[in-house]
């Protein structure tokens, strides 16, 4: 551990409106699971100081419908997602996405909400989030949004969150067509991605990508041309002119380029 | 804060900073060192210990996140539990770091794992000595299931 603990003050939140108040007044970083922030302050490359425990808000853990659409409390762990009925038949590909997530123990404590906050680009929910069109919702005392996850983020690690600010839920309306996930890390279990793809099979395909550019990123042009009837040769033409992944202590740039369009024609064989 | 939790049975109360790690106040405030830390990252599971049940990495949990839970440790076992005598049966444990996580983490399971199961259960403990199969085939027969021909000392 690379960072002293006496320096740091945490406030702990016992529901919502306390929260947001609290964020409203001062300055914190919310902490849920810990999963990332407490890598990073083993590390010490911490920078936050001060800190809003919102691991106690029950209310931000449903997982419900409202009317066709899928809302996911930000407080939801992968655990509950893998064992929830109504994402596995809703979104299969998140409960895949959260398998692979770690080990059991930060599929325990990692949240869906976290994982959104965190805004990595390697961030193993996010293709998928990206792919099925989801709405995140964030609340602040003034009042509530709803930013699609493809305008969230604003580049690397940035989001267009105001520091009042906390997400409260993801949103997905029903998704048509078949979805498809694959990861592709070191290894099975325990791996950050090199890539990390989401697909929806649909006339107009959807495909989303991380760890291939400073953020989760959709491939419209890839997508158009399948959804226009491109063979899959020409469509990973496409890809590999759309994407610009970079070299990285992961991977390097053009070893993601050919991964990304192997994934690419796996999805189509796949999901065809 | 002062902090309120049940550790391995037994109703505790200390003062730790809220945003101490569990794994730091176990070791040196309680004196349970059983619990290792490893990569400090959630990824070798040496640190694992169940909060309420539920197996979690205590080198990145704040310790103000087990207010009011019942933390289980491996002394929390007594050092005669079934698992323990199929590790040391099986030679699950060699050089011994993961092993405490090793435990905790498969302790979780339910009644009646498949292999499968208890492979995903301990997919976030990594140990680099035994290859893993002493491991398998000890957590297998302490659930009384046979393990597969191929994790079958010869």
């Amino acid at each position: 551990m690379r960072t002293a603990i006496s320096e740091l003050d945490l406030r702990s939140a016992s529901s919502l409106t306390e929260a947001l108040a609290i964020l409203r007044d001062e300055a914190r970083t919310p902490i849920a699971g810990a999963t990332d922030v407490y890598v990073a302050l083993n590390f010490g490359t911490l920078k936050p100081k001060r800190f809003l425990d919102i691991w106690a808000l029950d209310e931000l853990r449903s997982i419900s419908l409202s009317g066709d659409t899928l809302v996911i409390g930000s407080l939801t762990t992968y655990t509950s997602l893998i064992q929830s009925p109504i994402v596995g038949e809703r979104l299969p590909m998140l409960v895949e996405a959260s398998r692979l997530v770690g080990g059991v123990q930060i599929q325990n404590r990692g949240t869906i909400g976290g994982n959104v906050a965190n805004a990595s680009p390697a961030g193993d929910a996010l293709p998928v989030l990206a792919a099925a069109d989801a709405v995140i919702v964030v609340r602040s005392d003034a009042g509530e949004r709803r930013v699609p996850i493809t305008q969230f983020y604003t580049g690397y690690r940035a989001t267009v969150m105001t520091p009042d600010e906390l997400i409260v839920a993801v949103e997905i309306a029903p998704v048509e067509g078949k979805q498809w996930f694959r990861k592709v890390g070191t290894r099975a279990a325990q791996a950050i991605s090199k890539v990390v793809v989401a697909g929806v099979r649909a006339p107009m395909p959807r495909i989303a990508f991380g760890s291939i550019a400073p953020t989760v990123v959709r491939v419209p042009e890839t997508e158009r041309a399948l959804g226009d009837g491109a063979t899959i040769d020409d469509a990973e033409g496409v890809l590999a002119r759309e994407i610009a992944p970079i070299d990285d202590i992961r991977s390097t740039a053009e070893y993601r380029r050919r991964v990304s369009m192997n994934l690419l024609r796996r999805f189509w064989a796949e999901t065809g | 804060m002062t902090l309120r939790f049940v550790l391995n049975g037994a109703k505790t109360e200390l003062d730790a900073h809220p945003m101490a790690r569990l794994l730091d106040v176990l070791r040196e405030e309680c004196a349970l060192t059983g619990s290792k830390e490893g990569c400090g990252e959630g990824e070798c599971g040496a640190c694992t210990v169940l909060v309420n049940g539920e197996p979690v990495c205590s080198c990145i949990i704040p310790v103000a996140h087990v207010e009011g839970a019942a933390v289980l440790t491996i002394e929390g076992l007594g050092g005669d539990h079934p698992l323990q005598h199929h590790f040391m049966n099986e030679v699950g444990a060699q050089c011994g770091i993961c092993t405490p996580g090793m435990i905790m983490a498969a302790m979780a399971l339910g009644p009646a794992p498949t292999l499968e199961d208890v492979k995903t259960a301990l997919a976030g403990n990594l140990c680099r000595c035994t290859g893993y199969a002493a491991i398998y085939r000890a957590v297998m027969k302490w659930r009384g299931l046979e393990a597969p021909p191929s994790m079958v000392a010869e």
